[in-house]
């Protein structure tokens, strides 16, 4: 921690995580990855609470049934099991596809630098 | 999870068993309990570094860890729990799985594989990251400790009340003798198995589980010709009127919670509390990578959903074929529901077997636990408070393994007074505690730049602290009236009553006052270190310094 004298101003041109920080490809990865990973976490919490909201305050409405003795309640239910599965299968996916590359090139470089 | 008993579930106070045979319900739980010691014994040869002890060399693969994580989370109350649940109250009790599944999307999309990245060891390493270490740690390996001990005394009072259920002892002593050798395999599995051995056992009870779960679940779907909706019109049909003679629709809502702010808050505290929890986050160190990390959530959402949907099944299926008057009457109430249901469907053998995963499933979910606890006392408090980081690895296992017998004799005591109590204010106090003191912190120090130590210590203590005392003063405690069956208040106190706060779960307030304090905190305090962050972010996003697996 010796490094603690030295303001952050300072610090900023030595440092190469600082440099890594500021690169356009580590803040277009970071840009990438919050927009798929907060509006996902948004969306799922927000179907989750209505779900929720539904079982408390519509017990008429969840009470009734759709197909066979299948209520509303129960297949809105088995509809959280499924955009669950859903959304982790699009996840895995997009991160094998958009994100893993682009991080492991930056760790590569980072690598380079030392 | 156990947090089954928390909603009006009777506690586990059974007096005898009266179905089965004890003589093979212990013998195939000793079996159980000999190859798992024979395997632990085996893999745990390498045991003296700090990443063998605490992370299992980090030599896991996704797959394995995901089924071990599984195998954490389906604890006895899971399986035992929400089965018993949905057979008493139909719609209500299947709304708990699904909070505990939902949950675990936050763990993969923000936390799994930045934390994997960033930390070493415990939760701590994490959230001190670039924070000053010592007050940070100290907070964080309190809340690790607080959490893990509620959970931990949940799981040995459950382990008393289900073996009197399950292998017919009876008595106050036989269950105290129950917790102790319970208490003695289980520090076993840690003291020697490290993190490595304790894994294997998670493994191998999640597979025990899940195949005992689709079996009964098919067994009871051919009984009606593997139509569900026939199954839910028979269980529908079949269930018996309220006291007062009313209908009770077991496809419906509005059986088990009454009250619409209460569960709500449970809900938010559910859906929240798993990525806050100490011992599934330290599960995440347990692989090579964030990849595997990843890996990881990916096996443990498919195999805790799949798990869900089998209980569902296997819940009508014990109001169906068992029947609510049964389950009620058994020992063990509500949980004994699916022991019964294979008692029903296949005899001694298999209510031997189910008893014997059960059992097994609370001696895993108890050595996790101690393994999670005892790293956060050697790793947080020990080597960076007392030795102020220079302790060498081999001085820090030493330590967690004293830690973890120290513990795990705490546990033992504590699970002989907490026997026969209400433990749902046990585990909703983990759960909201996880959610409302580490949640913020994590996702904080992830994700917000400005944020500093008093933010940090605002959230931790404020969080911790409020789920507490809101808890101390709730129904769950003191104040609920007493039920004209039983003769007893469901509350933990009897003949006292001093309740003002309306809920049984703290979560609906204590959770946003974490993150509230977390942001308040945070804007007071001028402390930025534009160096450590830069780190942080860098290693949590691409990997770059991440700890790698140990070299064998």
């Amino acid at each position: 921690m010796s490094k603690e004298a030295v303001s952050n101003e300072a610090l900023e041109i030595e440092d190469p995580n600082i440099a890594l920080q500021n690169s356009d490809d580590f803040i277009e990865l970071r840009t990438k990855f919050r927009k798929f990973v907060f509006p996902m976490t948004a969306a799922f919490l927000a179907w989750y609470f209505f779900y929720v909201l539904l079982a408390v305050f519509a017990h008429d409405f969840m009470g009734t049934r759709v197909i066979g003795n299948i209520t509303w309640g129960l297949f809105l239910g088995l509809m959280q099991f499924v955009t669950t599965f859903a959304i982790t299968i699009i996840y895995v996916r997009w991160a094998g596809r958009e994100f893993d590359p682009r991080a492991e090139a930056l760790a590569q470089k980072m690598g380079a630098v030392k | 999870m156990s947090s089954l008993n928390a909603l009006g579930a009777p506690t586990l106070v059974p007096a005898a068993t009266t179905v089965g045979n004890p003589a093979i319900n212990i013998g195939i739980f000793a079996l159980f309990v000999v190859v798992t010691l024979a395997i632990v014994i085996r893999v745990s040869r390498n045991n003296n570094t700090a990443a063998e002890y605490y992370a299992g060399g980090r030599a896991f693969t996704g797959r394995q860890n995901g089924i071990a994580i599984a195998g954490d989370y389906l604890s006895a109350a899971s399986f035992l729990g929400i089965a018993g649940a949905i057979a008493i109250n139909g719609y209500d009790g299947f709304l708990y799985s699904i909070g505990f599944l939902v949950a675990w999307l936050v763990a993969l999309l923000l936390v799994a594989e930045l934390l994997r990245n960033v930390g070493k060891y415990t939760m701590a390493d994490v959230l001190s990251f670039r924070l000053r270490q010592r007050p940070v740690r100290i907070a964080a390996a309190i809340s690790t400790l607080v959490v893990s001990f509620f959970y931990l005394l949940a799981q040995m009072a459950g382990a008393g009340g289900l073996v009197a259920l399950l292998l017919g002892i009876e008595g106050d002593l036989g269950q105290r003798m129950v917790i102790v050798v319970v208490g003695i395999i289980m520090l076993f599995y840690v003291v020697f198995g490290g993190m490595k051995g304790t894994t294997w056992v998670q493994i191998i009870k999640a597979v025990l589980l899940i195949i005992g779960a689709v079996v009964m679940t098919v067994w009871v779907l051919a009984q009606f010709g593997f139509n569900i909706s026939t199954l839910l019109g028979d269980a529908a049909a079949s269930a018996p009127a309220a006291a007062d003679g009313t209908a009770r629709d077991l496809l419906s809502p509005g059986l088990q919670y009454k009250n619409p702010v209460d569960f709500i808050s449970l809900a938010l505290a559910l859906v929240l509390g798993t990525a806050g929890l100490p011992h599934v986050l330290m599960r995440f160190y347990t692989v090579p990578t964030s990849r595997e990390a990843r890996r990881s959530v990916e096996w443990a959402i498919w195999l805790i959903g799949l798990f869900y949907l089998l209980t569902l099944v296997l819940g009508f299926g014990a109001a169906e074929l068992v029947g609510a008057e049964e389950i009620k009457a058994a020992p063990g109430g509500v949980n004994s529901a699916a022991p019964l249901l294979a008692f029903h469907l296949g005899g001694e053998i298999l209510l031997g077997i189910i008893s014997a995963v059960a059992f097994a499933t609370i001696l895993a979910v108890v050595a996790g636990l101690t393994i999670t606890a005892s790293a956060s006392l050697s790793h947080d408090i020990y080597n960076t408070v007392v030795k102020g980081g220079k302790a060498t690895p081999e001085q820090e296992v030493k330590v967690a393994r004293m830690a973890a017998l120290v513990l795990g004799a705490v546990a033992i005591v504590g699970g002989i007074f907490a026997l026969g109590q209400n433990i749902a204010f046990l585990v909703a106090l983990a759960f909201a505690v996880a959610a409302s003191a580490n949640l913020p912190t994590i996702l904080y120090s992830l994700f917000w730049k400005r944020f500093n130590t008093r933010g940090a210590l605002w959230s931790i203590y404020g969080g911790l602290i409020s789920a507490i005392t809101l808890i101390a003063f709730s129904p769950v405690v003191s104040g609920k009236a007493v039920d004209k069956v039983t003769g007893k208040s469901p509350s933990m106190l009897q003949d006292i009553d001093f309740h003002w706060f309306p809920l049984d779960n703290p979560g609906i307030v204590s959770i946003p006052l974490g993150f509230i304090l977390g942001y308040i905190g945070t804007l007071t305090s001028r402390e930025y270190n534009a160096a450590k962050y830069a780190e942080m972010e860098v290693r949590s996003l691409t990997g770059y310094g991440a700890e790698g697996a140990s070299q064998h």
